[in-house]
């Protein structure tokens, strides 16, 4: 794609960057902590831009001090889900807020076949737009290779 | 953990690329060569000097203490040698009788730790068996996982860590409890601190039972009884910090009250004469609450006079009185 040159998905935070490194994330995570946030670990095999709401791992973690308890959760669900996207989420409780504050991608598929554009005549020339991700033309946790 | 290829700014700990540019990212600007120069840097020295003024008698603690803080101290100056020691294993058991300062010695820890850059935080996280073990199947990781997190750059403080496992029952929850505080203390010793506490006696059947436990902590701090003598400065020091004040002859009569109660079962060291003041301020205030019409001064309200003290169900009991 024109727009998207290495043909990644590019959602939440530091997306069009290389990948975080685990220092990097823990730095992002005293950062939101410091803040007041709580952190939880989410996944999913969809990578649609509709697909807000992934799979939690664990509930979110309120009161934590230090990253390191935010990365172990992560290294837990890295090894439950090799080959899925993870992200890093970061609830922001104040109220008036309440909503995400922080969300960033920590985990990739090896290989993102991107998204189809597809396009539906209707009456009058009318062209509907819509697309979907090639990986989910496969079954739920078929994805994305074996894992 | 991989490093990142280049400088984060506004990141708090500069990552350790190598060893030179970690010593280089010490704010002191060379590497320190002397004792003095890292403890001006870690400002442990104030801490150890309150641990001094601030709690009576406790002499080995102190020692422990100091030596543990020296041995932290020695290992920076060599890291900044390049010299590279596995970092030592900081996992603490505190037993003693109650009421001989365990928890508050764990927090002063935690504090010492931080300062020498052992831990991040420098929190610490007090908790007990129903903290970490769950009531069902399947409830007791999630719990432990939970509190460890919370503790995580910090100190895991667990009180009465014997109750952690119950041998009469075989298939108590306790087990899994302690296998992944083992797991996390031996995989994650930079993250984490643990402390257990304890009675003595109980403590070591407890470790006796778990063998991993107790190889894994490396510290193994008894906590003396108080003596008369620092029983009395302590309720010195208590009775400075609620603004009171013994009156003629109430600091004699509490010496005595002192000797009555160390004769009875289940004293509980600088607890009881907590407890101890805590009620000769009931009886003090409904001594000056009798007579409504008085008018108070400042004296009579931070005064505790022997009667208050010699009021006490101990002294009836005496004989002859």
């Amino acid at each position: 794609m024109m727009t998207n040159p290495t043909g990644r998905l590019t959602q939440g935070q530091f997306s069009f960057l290389p990948d975080l490194t685990d220092t990097e994330i823990a730095l992002q995570v005293a950062y939101g902590l410091r803040k007041g946030y709580a952190w939880s670990v989410e996944y999913t095999d969809d990578p649609h831009p509709r697909n807000t709401y992934w799979e939690m791992y664990g509930n979110p973690m309120f009161d934590l001090a230090d990253p390191a308890g935010v990365l172990r959760e992560l290294t837990g669900c890295r090894q439950a889900f090799p080959r899925h996207y993870i992200r890093l989420v970061a609830f922001d409780s104040t109220r008036g807020v309440e909503s995400i504050a922080m969300s960033f991608i920590v985990q990739r598929p090896p290989r993102e076949p991107g998204f189809q554009l597809s396009r539906q005549e209707v009456h009058n020339r009318t062209i509907r737009y819509t697309i979907g991700s090639y990986a989910t033309q496969d079954p739920e946790g078929e994805r994305y290779g074996e894992g | 953990m991989t490093h990142p290829r280049y400088a984060i700014p506004g990141s708090v700990t500069p990552p350790p690329a190598t060893p030179a540019a970690s010593a280089a990212a010490e704010p002191a600007g060379p590497p320190a060569r002397t004792v003095g120069e890292v403890l001006a840097q870690s400002q442990v020295e104030a801490v150890l000097a309150e641990l001094d003024r601030d709690l009576v008698g406790l002499a080995p603690i102190k020692a422990r203490v100091r030596d543990i803080a020296a041995l932290l101290v020695i290992d920076k100056l060599r890291a900044n040698f390049g010299l590279e020691a596995q970092s030592p294993s900081l996992h603490m058991c505190f037993t003693g009788n109650p009421g001989t300062g365990k928890t508050t010695v764990a927090r002063r820890m935690a504090q010492i730790l931080h300062r020498l850059g052992y831990v991040r935080t420098g929190h610490l996280v007090a908790v007990t068996r129903e903290d970490l073990v769950g009531q069902y199947i399947g409830h007791t990781a999630p719990k432990t996982n939970e509190v460890l997190r919370k503790a995580m750059g910090g100190v895991l403080f667990i009180d009465e860590a014997y109750y952690l496992y119950r041998p009469e029952n075989e298939r108590d929850y306790g087990q899994e409890a302690i296998e992944l505080l083992l797991q996390v203390m031996e995989n994650q010793r930079d993250d984490l601190v643990v402390i257990l506490a304890g009675y003595k006696d109980r403590m070591d059947t407890f470790f006796k039972s778990n063998p991993g436990m107790s190889s894994r902590i490396a510290h193994h701090l008894e906590f003396p009884d108080y003596s008369p003598g620092e029983l009395l400065e302590i309720a010195d020091r208590m009775v400075a910090g609620m603004h009171y004040l013994f009156g003629p002859g109430a600091r004699e009569a509490f010496a005595e009250y002192l000797e009555l109660r160390l004769a009875q079962p289940n004293f509980a060291n600088a607890r009881s004469v907590r407890n101890a003041l805590d009620r000769m301020r009931l009886r003090q205030a409904s001594r000056l609450f009798a007579d409504p019409g008085r008018e108070l001064s400042k004296d009579d309200l931070i005064t505790l006079t022997p009667a208050d003290i010699r009021a006490s169900r101990l002294f009836a009991r005496k004989p002859g009185a």
